[in-house]
């Protein structure tokens, strides 16, 4: 399992790095996505992968790191989900007014480039 | 009067000052003068237990965690300055009154006046390094704002920026230096420094504290090779120039010198550098002045000159020239300043400071031209006046010192060649304006100036006499005083009195004297007739050609550095900056390589690995689509995001995994709005050579990618392969029952234990979505995206739905999605059911404020969708920005009840009630919060959802464009 994990961050990594790298606002903000859940499921990693050990406190379960897994991660990760969404929409927004703005969806705001 | 009242009295005033009416130069005056004479006399009346050799110490607790007091401290020293400053502050408000005009805002003037008052008492007075550094830079920035008072005047803008690059340059220097200090003598307590400066002396660092510390002494008392600021910063008002660069600012730099003169003192490097600077620039400063024309001008370099005197004399390492530089400091002081009066009487008066054209004004301003011949000759070093002592004892130091055999002789030389240089300026200064034929081409005829304004300079010039004449009465004490504790408490033998007998300081006098007159009458010809426009040979050692060469080429070099690093195109900066994260983490690979650790594996899934390897080839299909499809590529992403969920929950992280789908759905109907405004993108054949070129670099940014995904994978399977580490969250475990009161520990972190973060959050998204409005609110869409989408065009143009009407259609939905329509609607309340339990149960299972508040957003875009924009909001009035200010006060106010009642910010309190039906009840005020946290998600969410989606309706507008240029029907 670690195996694929750490593939599918890796895979999720690339294309969107590659699609950071593009000259089109909606390829960028693709990208941007495919990063967001790259590294939210790469910080949620570090805190360790365990099957069945939710972080809900049961009742007669010692509290402790070998009966829970790690919440601290995922509490980090959630801000990391909500904050995501605000920033894709703010891009949104940013890429729409600039198209409306110089005519065209490239990052540079033309199609020439200098 | 505390000390501490004292040092905020000119910083009150200064408040005060700043809100006084635009004319009130009377009452601004009043408050300077009244605010500095109140200071003066308090420290004056300190003079009992100072000469006592007592020290006035007030230490306030500023930031106890780090050992750092607000200390202040006044010895002999520090009162001998703290007079001056409020003394001479006194004078030169009154002065001021009368030379400022009344077209002058002087509310600023004053306020910044006294402002700098305030910081150079807070210099002086600093009982702590690092507090004078703090007033130090606030000098320099308050000397910046007084020269470009006049800031419509270029010269005046100029002239404070030089001031303030090179004293702030120089300041940053100091803090450096005085860090290195405080780490060489184990505290920035100047007590402790002061005491320890065998050990400073020891130190190895201590070369390049001193040099840093010098720096900024130097700079900042104008001494080469970093004179050049001060006479340019003459373009101040002239009380400015007599008071900042005359009497007290410029000398914080040898007030430094002198302050730290027991500790940093004593050493070969001390001698060359200061010394050295100080002998230059006193030389360098007295040629310069001669050949100035404006009266400012020629004070300026004589003020850099006798600045470099007193620099030269602290440098000199021995207990007699400490003394004799304190001296010195005082006279220069008095005669400096009201010469620099004089010249501002003579400039208000007669219109001009250029003394080629200023002549025989004796005979129209009689009082004024006595007053500053006789100041003038106390910058001479006449006899009779208290500039002739302290050049004396000056003179007799270069003679008596004790060096290498050419110092020796160099610097009697160098002292009579300045002395000889100060007695032709002081000539030029008094010959040239004051006797002569009247001159006849002045802008204004001159006057006496009104009785108060000539009080200032009268004051003064009567201390210069009267130390001149009895200097054992009038300043034996002062000077026992204050020179004490800067050559460490115990004073060398000396006497103040005007007759030694016939020695080698009175010959060096002499020769000065007689030099000085011959070399100003040899001078007058060739001056007159316009041959000497510059000082000869000084031209070599321009600082301020250097300074603007170095100023030129560093900015040259930032853009260049600029033009290198972030190019304009973005692409090419995404791919530095990626490159350089690649880089950054690499680095600290390289000696050990990554290696996999032992922990025992999960067993692996078969359809997990199935799902995931669906989701890697969706993210590497939406990667290849993203420019043509971008509805496929969409959809991709979307399958990515859905699988990131699945292993969330598959690997226990529940509210992950619910915060992540209800995201995905919200995040992909944002962009399905967006969409729409996109140009439609085709694909062009490409010439050759570019398409070579293109190749190229798709290749280079697939190579990073790879890259950067491979390290990523790589990091992330060497931590998985790694036992967990035992950190902070055992804590979070332990504690979420008993403090925290719920069984939810991710829900109790966001809520309690990181509750300050998850404002700090929801704050974020409140902003954001308040942008997004603000900008939409603006929108302009490209002009092809306008037209209705080829789907709306094909409907029947008389079809009453508000996809094609949007302003006018009566019912929606008619005959389109009608049974979806109900079905939706039907789903509202069941959300929000869903989205109440998800809430109420947050604190112990999965769910909370941020999945509900989602949950919300998510059942009334629904109706959006299903319905139209105009038929929801006519029935719904949903108003996302009223939910989110209340949201956020909710937080808030829920934060600020446990501060109103005596706990820190955001502290949780549950409480327990055992109520009927219900039974037992927990009620957490966390609750409260995330009650906010829920009202701000429903608010901004929709806020963003809604505003995007009233950009269909507003560019419809009946009437406003043409509806479509394709023939109704056509494909």
């Amino acid at each position: 399992m670690e195996e694929i994990i750490a593939t599918a961050i890796g895979a999720l990594a690339a294309s969107g790095v590659w699609l950071v790298l593009r000259p089109r606002t909606y390829q960028v903000i693709m990208g941007l996505c495919l990063l967001s859940y790259a590294v939210n499921l790469f910080i949620f990693s570090m805190g360790s992968l365990f099957i069945g050990k939710e972080p809900i406190i049961r009742e007669g379960i010692k509290q402790d790191l070998l009966h829970y897994t790690d919440p601290l991660p995922q509490a980090l990760v959630l801000t990391a989900i909500v904050i995501g969404f605000a920033m894709t929409a703010l891009f949104l927004v940013v890429l729409l007014a600039a198209r409306g703005l110089t005519g065209t969806d490239h990052v540079d705001g033309g199609e020439k480039q200098p | 009067m505390s000390l501490i009242a004292l040092l905020l009295l000119p910083f009150i005033g200064s408040c005060l000052a700043a809100v006084l009416p635009h004319n009130a130069r009377n009452t601004e005056s009043l408050l300077a003068g009244g605010v500095a004479l109140v200071g003066a006399v308090q420290v004056a009346a300190w003079f009992g237990p100072i000469s006592r050799g007592e020290v006035l110490v007030e230490s306030y607790t500023w930031l106890p965690s780090l050992g750092l007091n607000l200390v202040l401290r006044v010895d002999g020293f520090a009162w001998l300055f703290a007079l001056l400053v409020l003394g001479m502050g006194a004078l030169v408000s009154l002065y001021a009154r009368y030379y400022m005009s009344p077209q002058d805002p002087v509310p600023r003037f004053f306020s910044f006046f006294l402002a700098f008052m305030g910081s150079m008492l807070g210099v002086v007075m600093s009982g702590n390094l690092l507090q004078l550094v703090f007033f130090w830079e606030l000098t320099s920035l308050f000397s910046f704002l007084l020269i470009g008072y006049w800031h419509h005047r270029r010269d005046a803008r100029r002239g404070a920026y030089m001031a303030l690059v090179v004293t702030g340059m120089g300041g940053l220097c100091l803090l450096a230096g005085v860090l290195l200090l405080g780490h060489i003598a184990g505290s920035y307590e100047l007590e402790q420094v002061l005491a320890s400066g065998e050990r400073i002396r020891q130190h190895g660092l201590y070369p390049a504290m001193l040099v840093l510390v010098l720096l900024g002494a130097l700079t900042k008392s104008a001494q080469f090779p970093f004179h050049f600021w001060l006479p340019r910063a003459m373009a101040a008002p002239t009380p400015v120039s007599a008071y900042l660069h005359s009497a007290t600012m410029v000398k914080a730099g040898v007030f430094l010198l002198a302050r730290l003169w027991p500790a940093l003192s004593g050493s070969e490097a001390w001698f060359w550098i200061v010394a050295g600077a100080g002998a230059c620039t006193l030389l360098l400063g007295a040629w310069c002045a001669i050949f100035q024309h404006d009266l400012k001008g020629l004070l300026a370099y004589s003020t850099i000159s006798h600045l470099g005197l007193i620099t030269l004399l602290l440098g000199l390492n021995s207990d007699l020239a400490a003394v004799a530089a304190v001296f010195h400091l005082i006279n220069h002081a008095t005669f400096k300043a009201s010469l620099f009066m004089a010249a501002g009487i003579i400039d208000h008066e007669s219109g001009t400071r250029d003394i080629r054209r200023l002549s025989g004004l004796a005979r129209m301003l009689p009082f004024t031209a006595t007053l500053a011949m006789v100041a003038s000759a106390a910058m001479a070093g006449v006899p009779l006046m208290n500039g002739f002592l302290s050049k004396e004892m000056f003179f007799a130091e270069t003679v008596f010192i004790d060096a290498t055999p050419w110092v020796e002789v160099a610097l009697p030389v160098i002292a009579t060649l300045a002395g000889t240089f100060s007695v032709a300026y002081s000539l030029r200064f008094t010959v040239d304006v004051f006797f002569g034929p009247p001159a006849t081409d002045l802008p204004h005829t001159p006057h006496e100036p009104p009785r108060w304004m000539r009080l200032p300079v009268e004051l003064l010039v009567l201390a210069c006499l009267v130390v001149g004449i009895f200097p054992a009465w009038a300043i034996g004490p002062i000077l026992a005083t204050s020179a004490a504790p800067v050559v460490g408490g115990v004073l060398p033998a000396y006497s103040l009195a005007i007759w030694h007998g016939f020695n080698a300081p009175l010959i060096m006098s002499l020769i000065a004297m007689l030099a000085g007159i011959a070399l100003y009458m040899s001078m007058r010809r060739p001056m007159r007739e316009g041959r000497l426009q510059r000082p000869p040979l000084a031209g070599l050692l321009d600082g301020q050609r250097i300074f603007e060469w170095l100023l030129l080429h560093t900015r040259r070099t930032a853009a260049a550095a600029y033009r290198r690093l972030a190019p304009r195109p973005l692409q090419a900066q995404l791919f530095l900056l990626v490159a350089a994260a690649l880089l950054a983490a690499a680095w600290p690979l390289l000696p050990h390589g990554l290696s996999w650790g032992s922990r025992p594996k999960i067993a692996g899934s078969g359809m997990f690995v199935v799902l995931w390897v669906i989701a890697i080839a969706c993210a590497v299909g939406a990667a290849w689509q993203a420019k043509y499809h971008r509805l496929a590529a969409l959809t991709m992403v979307g399958v990515c995001g859905l699988m990131t969920c699945i292993t969330f929950i598959w690997f226990s992280a529940p509210d992950l995994a619910l915060t992540q789908l209800v995201v995905e759905v919200v995040t992909t109907i944002l962009i399905l709005l967006g969409l729409r405004w996109l140009p439609r993108r085709l694909e062009l054949a490409e010439a050759p050579g570019q398409r070579l070129r293109a190749r190229a670099r798709r290749l280079r940014d697939a190579l990073l990618a790879i890259g950067v995904g491979g390290g990523m994978a790589a990091l992330a399977y060497a931590m998985l392969t790694r036992p967990t580490p035992n950190d902070i969250s055992g804590f979070y475990l332990r504690r979420a029952l008993p403090e925290g009161g719920g069984t939810n520990v991710v829900n109790v972190m966001l809520v309690d234990f990181r509750g300050f973060d998850t404002l700090g959050e929801i704050t974020v998204l409140a902003v954001v979505s308040l942008t997004v409005f603000a900008l939409l609110r603006r929108f302009r869409p490209a002009r092809e995206s306008m037209q209705l989408p080829p789907q709306q065009q094909r409907q029947e143009p008389d079809l009453e739905m508000d996809l094609i009407n949007a302003r006018s259609a009566p019912d929606t939905a008619q005959g389109v999605m009608t049974v979806p329509a109900v079905l939706v609607r039907l789903v509202l309340p069941i959300a929000l059911v869903v989205a109440a339990s998800l809430f109420l149960r947050g604190h112990n299972e999965p769910g909370g404020g941020f999945v509900a508040g989602l949950v919300v957003s998510v059942a009334f875009i629904l109706q959006y969708m299903v319905a139209g924009t105009q038929w929801v909001e006519a029935r719904m009035p949903l108003r996302p920005l009223r939910w989110l200010g209340a949201g956020l006060l909710c937080a808030t106010a829920t934060g600020l009840g446990a501060v109103a009642l005596g706990y820190p910010f955001l502290t949780t309190h549950t409480a327990h009630w055992v109520l009927p039906l219900f039974g037992e009840v927990h009620l957490a005020s966390a609750l409260f919060f995330d009650v906010g946290v829920f009202t701000v998600v429903v608010g901004s969410t929709l806020l963003i959802l809604t505003a995007l989606a009233h950009q269909a309706v507003r560019a419809h507008r009946p009437g406003h464009l043409p509806r479509a240029t394709a023939p109704k029907g056509a494909a």
